[in-house]
């Protein structure tokens, strides 16, 4: 039944040759932790990902409750976490998924560093990677305020102070992300649309792009 | 060797490796999935909550005519409690001696009828496909309405009607 059912999609999209070219793509013996244990090092960058689809996932569920709005958002998250089953799974996927995506990012960071891998011909993707790191903090600032209590409301006022203060443009930096003359509710709002909707379209334009490069120009050669 | 292989029963190496890790990679799935289909379907799988009994005024101020009286239910949508209660309406009349509450929602689609509205004399109406009941909530033929409005359970104490669940009727 699957497999008449696979034949007659395949037949039709030819997706065969698709997976077929990721799963028959060699993984080269020095970025294998099966041949050199060391190698796991390898692994922080599909771990990132994986930790990424695990917070898109978690964050589609979430927000089937969650409203933001500052009469309503911390009652929601209040009401999700307490009311609704597995609601403290799901709120815990997504925060501590957070710090381990920024940890695990960091470390990919550190390998690719450490290991040369930036140097010509990649150091295009080292500057995409980049972008994806700070558009993952961007994620994780914009993130933290949406349960709206003291914790949020004062990160991201520490937060929005602290981009005040590049010279020039700072003020207009700290007007775009609080949306009014106060954190309140306009900031909660594009807060939230940032959070859900620009940065992860931005993130995963991104990391189609670090995927595709990788694939072009290969892993970088053992040291 | 190889033609040994080939003849031994049961399962290749191959084939036992796929499997085992095609059901680690479920397991570890599924753990990650279950969670958040639970906590997305947690809806279909709450009870409904109770409906108190609300006073809405003496028996002696309803009459034959068919009398809209609105009132206030207490109840909890997730998070959210309007202060004072949730409107609803109910249409009270006197049939004889008894007492009929009829819910203002339309059994069609679930809009709001009203009774002689849209310039209709002796029914209720509902503006939005044109159903009709008669007075004692009973569906027009010919109207879209499959079934007679719902009905709010009746209590009277001390002269004072009382109103609780909605229940359909037959």
């Amino acid at each position: 039944m699957l497999k008449n059912a696979y034949e007659w999609l395949d037949k039709r999209l030819d997706i065969t040759p698709m997976w077929r070219d990721i799963a028959d793509h060699e993984v080269p013996e020095h970025v294998n932790p099966a041949h050199h244990f060391s190698a796991f090092i390898y692994c922080f960058g599909g771990l990132t990902f994986f930790i990424v689809v695990i917070q898109i996932l978690s964050g589609m569920f979430l927000a089937l409750y969650y409203v933001p709005d500052i009469q309503n958002a911390w009652k929601s998250v209040d009401y999700l976490q307490n009311e609704i089953a597995f609601g403290q799974i799901v709120r815990g996927m997504h925060h501590w998924g957070a710090s381990v995506s920024i940890v695990m990012l960091f470390l990919h960071t550190l390998r690719v560093f450490f290991t040369g891998s930036y140097k010509h011909p990649r150091e295009f993707n080292w500057v995409i990677g980049m972008s994806i790191f700070f558009v993952m903090l961007g994620l994780g600032f914009t993130g933290y305020l949406l349960p709206w209590d003291n914790k949020a409301y004062f990160a991201t006022k520490v937060g929005i102070q602290i981009a005040a203060s590049v010279p020039y443009v700072g003020g207009a930096i700290a007007t775009f992300l609080q949306g009014g003359e106060i954190v309140g509710a306009q900031t909660l709002a594009r807060f939230f649309a940032l959070h859900v909707f620009f940065l992860p379209a931005v993130l995963l334009g991104l990391l189609g792009a670090h995927f595709v490069l990788i694939r072009r120009q290969g892993i970088s050669g053992p040291l | 060797m190889s033609e040994n292989k080939q003849a031994k029963p049961g399962m290749s190496r191959r084939k036992f490796l796929t499997y085992t890790i095609a059901s680690t990679a479920g397991f570890l799935g599924s753990g990650m999935l279950f969670p958040m289909v639970r906590f997305a379907i947690d809806p279909l799988l709450q009870k409904g909550s109770d409906t108190k009994f609300v006073d809405i005024g003496t028996v002696s101020e309803f009459g034959s005519k068919p009398k809209a009286v609105e009132f206030r239910i207490q109840r909890k949508d997730g998070w959210y409690q309007e202060k004072g209660g949730e409107k609803a309406t109910a249409w009270v009349l006197k049939e004889g001696s008894e007492i009929l509450a009829l819910s203002p929602i339309c059994k069609h689609l679930g809009c709001t009828v009203k009774w002689e509205g849209g310039g209709r004399t002796n029914v209720f109406y509902c503006p939005c496909h044109g159903g009709e009941y008669t007075k004692d909530g009973v569906n027009v033929p010919g109207t879209p309405p499959p079934k007679p409005l719902d009905v709010y359970a009746t209590k009277i104490e001390g002269g004072r009607l009382l109103l609780g669940a909605v229940k359909e009727r037959g």
